[in-house]
């Protein structure tokens, strides 16, 4: 490192230009009431979403409050398994902490029954195959490996029904 | 009663992958030392430090504005640190400059900065958390989706993303202090690059900055009495702004966000803006992926929803030929410090109106938006700044 | 009322969550909810009421980047908002919506802190805030900052080991009367005396509690004020300083930086009859109170201060919304509250309250 003035460094070997400084802290994270609930449901091969008392909504996964109306989110209510592709994207990037093999598609999944999309893998189909609109279903992990995690569900694959139609998603992208 | 707030001074650094000449109290210094000499002050003069930046992960240093202080002159005054995601560069300057409109200070420093080759940025954003879902996609495979969602929706071309790409690099060679400098910039060359997160290109997406900038607003007393001392002219605020939205709800526009909608209304209002394409003569906008330029565009009123592309396409905002030019500076495509980066847009339209953008000018700019986003597209920050005193 | 032809703003609300040592059960969303309900539901307002909202919070203690963004889902930020976020302590979120009503185009705002300590090894944490070149590589626990700081008071002959004890003694007393309170008891200064050490010279009882807590505050302007409270705390002054951050070229038994805020905010231009300081070490208490000025006949934390429960990121505000419930309750009528940030008090803000 160097001081912020312009003279230069005095010291024939040039100034020190690294200096590494691990840094390890480990946290403790509590998913919290609404979260639990979600949870508790992928351990069980199950999507739960929780619907607003004030507007209705039904949020999957719920972080505990209606991001609009900020109360609690306390009606519980069970989701399909299948849902539609918002819109994708196809990663061909390698990054760290990276599992799956690229390229993939990364996708926004809007499950039957809920009012938000979320993001999941599609496999079982060829990448340049996959459209907005396509009909997708949960695969799950086997049921001796299922827990309280969204690595319960594996991806989504297509369920071979016609794609749904543009307007009945558009404004869940 | 708001007084009158104006850019007295501007400084910035010049912005690469890796600023190891220097230490994070040297690059902020750095900026903060060419905007208190455009001033025509010394740190004496200044009352109040206002210092932004994202994540405190991308240095590994928590609340770095305790360590700067005396690197900042700060010492003896107070020192304030705004982060609102990236849109920070931006409300760092709008927090300074209320320091100022509400008659507390006379002259604030505004200072923004990232150093994120310190620490591995990637990972700074992509801190594993449980419960939440494991990130698939990256940083740019967040923002993917939507530009494939615009695309649709407004049925753009394919090729419009590339556009922006070549047109922010070519603007960016008038701009010594970019990060990016590509001569041999096309299309081709573009569309030859890697495609990240299709539809996304390599060559769409922002660079990794290390990097800094810093401006001095003054109120109309110091305005003036910079002036005297330097013969550059002030550039004035005729509006400014800041709005947020929940990251995710039902329904959620997060192509045209309404925040960004509103605080533009907000800000056209205070400046008396009615029709932002032909009132402003050129614009700074956030724009980290090429086809946040069209989205923009129509999220910022300049032409109707779904147009967007259209006046991305016919040439109208490049500095070369363009009725409203976008990004003369290269934007956020060219240099991306993160901190820093929405503090640059508000910078470089402070040049433009006050003449001072060299190679990259306007010819006689007078009025120019500034805009910064951050987050999920949901939080805003947006300024108005005239040549001429409201 | 205000100084400086600065436009009248009061504290009109305060609320915070119960002070705990571990919140395992709720997340920052579930912990924040119930304060925004009363801090609203106390002046019968909602979030709409409010034209500013600015929060303060640091990553560092959440464990990733951008913290805040999802606390904002316990307001409910819809329709979009004017809103800000300081990676400082919640009592400088109050600063800037302070500053963001001078101007006249808004007349309420709410801001509010949180933080959960619990999540990690704050001595870990801490650290990350020194100099990243020269300290931090050495990983200085806060508690060795605080007894550096607590040595130099006893080596210049400022204070004894008995005044930390004492003020630990009161501080816990009082806490027994304030239902959040996380650390109370009624202990006599000799057994607090008879305490190990944890880091010489401090003992555990000159120890804050590790908290996890959120709080919140709403100010209005003017007229508003006196429609949604009978007894609004104005804010007659407000200012922040800040200090070097190298420990070695600060005088560490006083707080330059205190003293300078508290000129500016004016806190000796009458009598101040409470204050409520931001100490999370009992020796700095002497060290606040001496830069403020405060005689020995004000009252000092009646609340029990940090000592009693230091969530870190909101304890700050929590001495404001304390000392501002003096005003609100009645029982007093000029009152001074204090926040710090940073290592050995290196950064502070001093604000005046006042009844009408």
């Amino acid at each position: 490192m160097t001081s912020g003035d312009q003279r230069g460094p005095s010291d024939e070997r040039g100034p020190v230009t690294t200096l590494a400084t691990p840094i390890r802290l480990d946290y403790v994270f509590s998913a919290g009431i609404a979260q639990s609930r979600n949870l508790r449901g992928l351990a069980e091969g199950k999507f739960v979403g929780q619907r607003c008392g004030v507007c209705h909504k039904v949020y999957v996964p719920s972080r505990g409050s209606c991001p609009v109306d900020g109360v609690a989110t306390d009606d519980v209510v069970e989701l399909a398994n299948t849902g539609t592709v918002t819109t994708y994207c196809v990663v061909n990037v390698p990054f760290a902490g990276q599992s799956i093999e690229i390229p993939y598609i990364c996708a926004m999944v809007l499950l039957d029954g809920a009012d938000i999309s979320f993001m999941g893998l599609i496999q079982e189909i060829p990448t340049d195959e996959v459209r907005m609109g396509l009909r997708v279903e949960a695969v799950w992990v086997d049921p001796e490996d299922l827990g309280p995690t969204m690595a319960s569900v594996k991806y989504f694959r297509p369920t071979g029904d016609p794609d749904a139609d543009y307007e009945t998603y558009k404004d869940y992208t | 009663m708001s007084e009158r707030v104006a850019v007295i001074g501007a400084g910035q650094t010049h912005h690469k992958a890796k600023r190891d000449d220097v230490s994070i109290a040297g690059l902020v210094r750095e900026a903060a030392l060419r905007a208190l000499e455009d001033a025509g002050v010394g740190w004496k003069e200044i009352d109040a430090v206002v210092i932004g930046k994202a994540p405190d992960m991308f240095e590994g240093v928590m609340m770095p504005e305790l360590y700067l202080a005396p690197a900042l002159g700060a010492v003896g005054k107070p020192i304030f640190r705004v982060h609102t995601a990236g849109s920070v560069g931006g409300s760092t300057a709008l927090v300074a400059a209320h320091l100022v409109s509400s008659g507390i200070h006379q002259r604030v420093l505004s200072v923004a900065f990232e150093k994120q080759s310190d620490s591995d940025a990637m990972w700074a954003l992509s801190v594993p958390q449980p419960f939440s879902a494991p990130l698939l996609a990256g940083a740019g495979g967040y923002f993917a989706p939507h530009i494939r969602a615009y695309m649709r929706r407004s049925g753009a071309p394919r090729d419009i993303g590339m556009k922006v790409a070549v047109k922010d690099r070519l603007q960016a060679l008038k701009n010594p202090y970019a990060h990016l400098h590509l001569p041999d910039i096309s299309l081709q060359m573009v569309e030859e690059s890697i495609m990240l997160w299709d539809p996304l290109h390599y060559l769409e997406a922002c660079p990794s900055s290390d990097g800094a900038a810093a401006m001095v607003l003054g109120s109309d007393k110091a305005a003036s009495e910079a002036q005297a001392a330097t013969g550059r002219r002030p550039a004035w605020v005729h509006g400014m702004a800041m709005r947020s939205e929940p990251t995710m709800f039902a329904g959620r526009d997060q192509i045209n966000p309404q925040a960004g909608r509103d605080c533009a209304k907000d800000v056209y209002a205070q400046a008396g803006v009615s029709d932002p394409r032909s009132e402003f003569d050129c614009a700074e906008v956030y724009v980290p992926f090429s086809w946040y330029e069209p989205m923009w565009l129509e999220n910022l009123g300049f032409c109707a929803e779904g147009d967007g592309w259209k006046l991305t396409e016919e040439g109208a905002t490049a500095l070369d030929g363009g009725d409203i030019p976008w990004n003369c500076s290269g934007g956020v495509l060219s240099s991306n410090p993160i901190g820093a980066s929405g503090m640059l847009r508000f910078l470089e339209v402070a040049l433009q109106v006050r003449g001072e953008a060299g190679e990259h000018q306007v010819d006689g700019a007078r009025l120019a938006l500034g805009q910064a986003y951050g987050g999920g597209s949901q939080f805003f920050a947006m300024w108005v700044l005239g040549s001429e005193r409201p | 009322m205000p100084r400086q032809g600065h436009r009248p703003v009061a504290v009109v609300s305060f609320a915070q969550a119960d002070n705990v040592r571990r919140e395992l059960r709720r997340n920052e969303v579930e912990t924040l909810m119930p304060v925004f309900a009363e801090v609203f539901s106390n002046i019968g307002i909602t979030k709409d009421d409010v034209g500013f909202i600015c929060s303060g919070s640091t990553d560092y203690l959440a464990g990733g980047p951008f913290s805040f963004v999802s606390a904002l889902d316990a307001i409910g930020v819809w329709p979009p908002r004017t809103e800000s976020h300081v990676e400082m302590d919640g009592a400088w979120a109050l600063y800037e919506a302070w500053v963001r009503l001078q101007e006249g185009d808004i007349d309420a705002a709410l801001v509010y802190g949180f933080g959960k300590s619990s999540m990690s090894d704050l001595s870990k944490v801490l650290a990350l805030q020194l100099d990243p070149y020269v300290l931090a590589p050495l990983w200085p626990d806060p508690v060795s900052v605080a007894a550096l700081q607590a040595r130099s008071l006893l080596d210049a002959g400022k204070a004894t080991e008995r005044d930390f004890a004492e003020v630990a003694a009161r501080s816990r007393k009082a806490a027994l009367s304030n239902p959040k309170a996380q650390v109370a008891y009624d202990r006599n200064v000799a057994e607090l005396m008879g305490e190990d050490y944890v880091v010489s010279p401090l003992r555990t009882h000159t120890l804050p509690p590790i908290t996890d807590g959120a709080a919140a505050i709403v100010l209005a302007a003017g007229d508003k004020a006196f429609e949604w409270a009978e007894r609004p705390a104005w804010i007659t002054g407000i200012d922040h300083r800040v200090e070097t951050h190298s420990l070695g070229a600060r005088d560490l038994t006083a707080s330059a930086s205190t003293t300078k805020a508290a000129e500016v905010a004016g806190v000796n231009d009458g009598t101040v009859e409470v204050a409520e300081l931001h100490a999370p070490f009992a020796p700095q208490e002497l060290i606040v109170a001496a830069a403020l000025g405060l005689g020995d006949d004000v009252l000092v934390n009646p609340s029990g201060g940090a000592l009693a429960a230091n969530p870190i990121m909101s304890a700050g505000l929590i001495r404001i919304g304390e000392a501002a419930s003096r005003i609100m309750d009645g029982s007093a009528g000029r009152v001074v509250a204090h926040a710090t940030s940073g290592p050995a008090l290196q950064q502070n803000l001093v604000a005046v309250l006042e009844g009408v």
